[in-house]
């Protein structure tokens, strides 16, 4: 779908006399789009608008706490993270997004025009039923025929621009040789209008004028229902395109410069600072540091990189400025191979054909052959076309697919809603159509068994000055091992001159004497003996204390496992991680079966191996290193905490930080299945009982109204009652 | 039945003014951030005077 950058792209006398300049949080062309991924409240949206607009390079800010962005009009040009340092200092956490790479506009047109048209079919439904039931109590003559007409004026237009939904979609299906929902829907709707009109010119009894356009009201409702519950999730690709750092330092001839990302080519000399992502795939020229890998891979202890080390797009920067040569830029660097395996898993996961698809498949066939036989019957019965066209319609109407529209969309957004309540967002229309048939969990570790944050684990058997002196030096730094270390509180020593080493640790001078904070080797003894998360307290005066982390579980994660069990369900892990850390992590979770060293390949082809042999899996990860497996799993969930890149290429997304709530979401997910297979059964009960009549030609417009709403409602309260027990 | 000449285009009437009513909310965009809208509600900020 292509953007619609027109703000009024409807031509209808509504939007003629409703303005359209209102101030809104809508994407202009050159506006700057963060991504606030932690805002909830009326303080963060306060907080951020206050920081942004205090800046005198930003005409206005909106945040749109829906879609946790904010809309940035600047005033000249504005680095996005100028933008990001502002929010940073007012406690939000953002991050810049490439507006071009964000479909969302068109989106949100989609979303706007479907409900104007239901809007407008309400209102038209509502005047034609009402002048239908004065026809039903008994107007006659030239008073029948005036209510017909005045009908005819209100129905035709109305439907002319409400069922183009139903008109693309069916002119798309014959185009392309096949039937679908919308084929029978059009041919219903016009050829209830036709004859209608035909009645009402010979001053006939029955018009349909009513049922056209109440099936439409019905369908758009269905609609409107099925595109809210799928337009939280966008594409896995775009989104992380938009991750991307979209600008870059370049330093040519020793000056360094802001250049975009889409500039650099190969060979290119890159400065990229603490808490930076690396923009492209390279070799470090310069600088030594430590990089954060665990969201490409799943490692939990940051990588010392030196001079020659060879490093990948979208690793982050956690220690010391570095200054990197290209190698492989833009498209080709190792995380645009991530998001073409999430395009390729993608396009196996379209395999799947939804429930609402397969019913179609066998109805559409059967109303045209029912309206044709009973067309052909009539005509060679009476002879009378009119007759003969009336019965048909009548079949049509009757046997149109309303409450099949509604079984589906209505059930599954009455569960997400009730999963939403839980903690869990639904975003795909059919995620819990998939959810239901699994039989196989897969587990990512960092950061989704675990917490994905190292905790110190020794703290009380570190001597006391050797923990103020830690506390004092880690204090300095933005490293994952410092920030757990000064979480521990508590009186700090007074430490002079701190500095950082990049890629080694933190040194200063407490009393005189040289004290350092790092890694082994560095601070400590040279081998550690095993590979534990460590780090060393180096006195200065041949006094060595040794801090061990570990990234613990989430709470809950044995209990939820267990449940998992004893629903009958296969449970595995697979990381990225070292073996040692991987099968502690699968001890402590319970989990036997365990994969270590991972790389996303992997996951994909662990996968796709389980699917081969005929498994229906569900994979549970964060990290840019699980979006092809997220993407080619049958279902997938992801921690809040995940990337935002992991959070869109999966199904589902769960918004607390337990598990708790995994076994009871299948279980939701079932209910969900057989409370849309009920909905199918109900629907065909009404056709069961009605279509006869309409074959005998005994349904007079009051009934066919009457069976329609009565199998929509139904279906509709079906859907609602409680999906939990 | 001559009242009908008044009623039924009356009727049409407040049906529209309903309906040009929702298409204004609709094109001013209300529907965009319904999360956000019914936060904004608490803020404090603008309690005393309006939004400059």
């Amino acid at each position: 779908m292509t953007a619609v950058p027109d703000p009024r792209p409807m031509a209808c006398p509504g939007c003629a006399a409703a303005p359209a300049d209102m101030p809104v949080a809508v994407a202009q062309p050159d506006d700057v789009l963060l991504s606030l991924p932690e805002i909830h409240c009326h303080n963060c949206i306060r907080d951020a608008e206050a920081a942004l607009m205090a800046r005198p390079d930003v005409a206005s800010a909106r945040v749109n706490l829906t879609l946790k962005r904010a809309y940035v009009t600047p005033v000249g040009d504005v680095p996005a993270d100028a933008l990001v340092t502002t929010l940073a200092e007012a406690g939000v956490l953002a991050h810049p997004l490439d507006p071009t790479a964000l479909q969302s506009r068109a989106t949100e047109a989609a979303g706007r025009a479907l409900l104007m048209r239901l809007a407008v079919a309400g209102f038209a439904a509502m005047n034609v039923m009402l002048l239908s039931v004065a026809v039903w109590s008994g107007a006659t003559d030239a008073t029948r025929d005036m209510f017909h007409w005045i009908s005819a004026a209100i129905a035709l237009p109305a439907v002319a621009f409400c069922g183009q939904p139903f008109f693309a979609g069916a002119w798309r299906a014959l185009s392309a040789r096949r039937l679908s929902m919308d084929v029978p829907i059009a041919l219903a709707i016009l050829l209830a209008l036709g004859t209608s009109l035909w009645e009402t010119a010979l001053s006939g009894h029955h018009a349909y004028f009513d049922a056209a356009i109440t099936l439409c009201f019905f369908l758009l409702a269905g609609r409107y229902l099925e595109f809210r519950t799928r337009a939280a999730a966008r594409s896995a690709a775009e989104e992380l395109t938009a991750l991307e750092v979209p600008r870059a330092t370049r330093i040519v001839g020793g000056v360094p410069l802001d250049v975009p990302v889409a500039e650099l080519s190969v060979g290119d000399v890159i400065l990229v600072r603490v808490g930076g992502r690396i923009p492209v795939d390279g070799r470090v020229r310069e600088g030594a540091a430590e990089l954060d890998r665990s969201m490409l891979t799943g490692e939990t202890i940051p990588v010392p990189a030196a001079v020659g080390s060879v490093v990948a797009a979208g690793e982050t920067v956690v220690s010391g400025p570095l200054t990197i040569e290209a190698t492989a830029v833009g498209r080709d660097t190792a995380l645009h191979r991530l998001a073409d395996l999430v395009a390729v898993a993608e396009a196996g996961r379209a395999r799947y054909t939804p429930l609402a698809d397969r019913a179609a498949a066998l109805y559409a066939p059967g109303v045209h052959i029912l309206a044709a036989l009973a067309w052909a019957g009539w005509m060679l019965w009476t002879g009378d076309m009119r007759v003969a066209l009336n019965i048909a319609a009548a079949v049509l109407i009757i046997t149109c697919p309303c409450a099949l529209g509604l079984a589906v969309p209505a059930v599954t957004t009455a569960a997400s809603g009730a999963l939403f309540r839980r903690g869990v967002l639904i975003k795909s229309a059919t995620a819990l159509e998939r959810l239901a048939e699994v039989d196989t969990v897969l587990f990512d570790k960092t950061g989704t068994l675990t917490e994905g944050v190292p905790q110190v684990l020794n703290w009380e058997a570190v001597p006391k000055d050797a923990r103020q002196v830690a506390l004092a030096l880690a204090r300095g730094s933005v490293h994952p091992l410092s920030v757990a270390i000064s979480a521990q509180g508590g009186d700090a020593a007074q430490v002079d001159g701190i500095r950082e080493v990049p890629g080694y640790g933190t040194e200063g001078l407490w009393r005189g004497v040289r004290v350092r904070l790092g890694r082994s080797g560095w601070a400590g003894p040279e081998d550690a003996g095993d590979a534990s998360l460590c780090t060393w307290v180096d006195m200065g005066v041949g006094q060595v204390s040794r801090i061990r982390f570990a990234d613990n579980l989430r709470p809950g994660v044995r209990d939820t496992v267990e449940a998992l069990r004893a629903a009958g369900l296969d449970v595995e892990m697979m990381s990225g991680d070292r073996a040692a850390a991987v099968a502690a992590t699968a001890q402590a979770a319970g989990i036997d079966r365990a994969h270590a060293g991972c790389l996303p390949a992997d996951k994909v082809a662990r996968i796709e191996a389980l699917q081969a042999q005929g498994r229906r899996v569900l994979m549970v990860g964060d990290g840019l290193n699980d979006t092809g497996a997220l993407a080619a799993a049958d279902v997938s969930l992801s921690p809040a905490s995940a990337l935002d890149a992991a959070r869109v290429a999966s199904d589902m997304v769960l918004l607390g930080t337990q598990f708790d709530a995994l076994p009871e979401v299948l279980r939701c997910a079932g209910a969900a299945r057989r409370r849309i297979t009920e909905n199918f059964r109900i629907a065909t009960i009404y056709n069961v009982i009605a279509v006869p009549l309409a074959v005998a030609g005994l349904a007079t417009p009051l009934i066919a109204a009457l069976a329609m709403s009565a199998s929509s409602i139904t279906v509709s309260l079906n859907a609602m009652r409680g999906i939990w027990r | 039945m001559n009242v009908l000449a008044y009623l039924i285009p009356v009727s049409l009437m407040l049906g529209a003014v309903g309906l040009i009513g929702f298409l204004y909310t609709l094109r001013s965009r209300q529907y965009e951030d319904p999360d956000g809208d019914s936060r904004r509600i608490l803020d404090e900020s603008w309690d005393d005077r309006p939004k400059p």
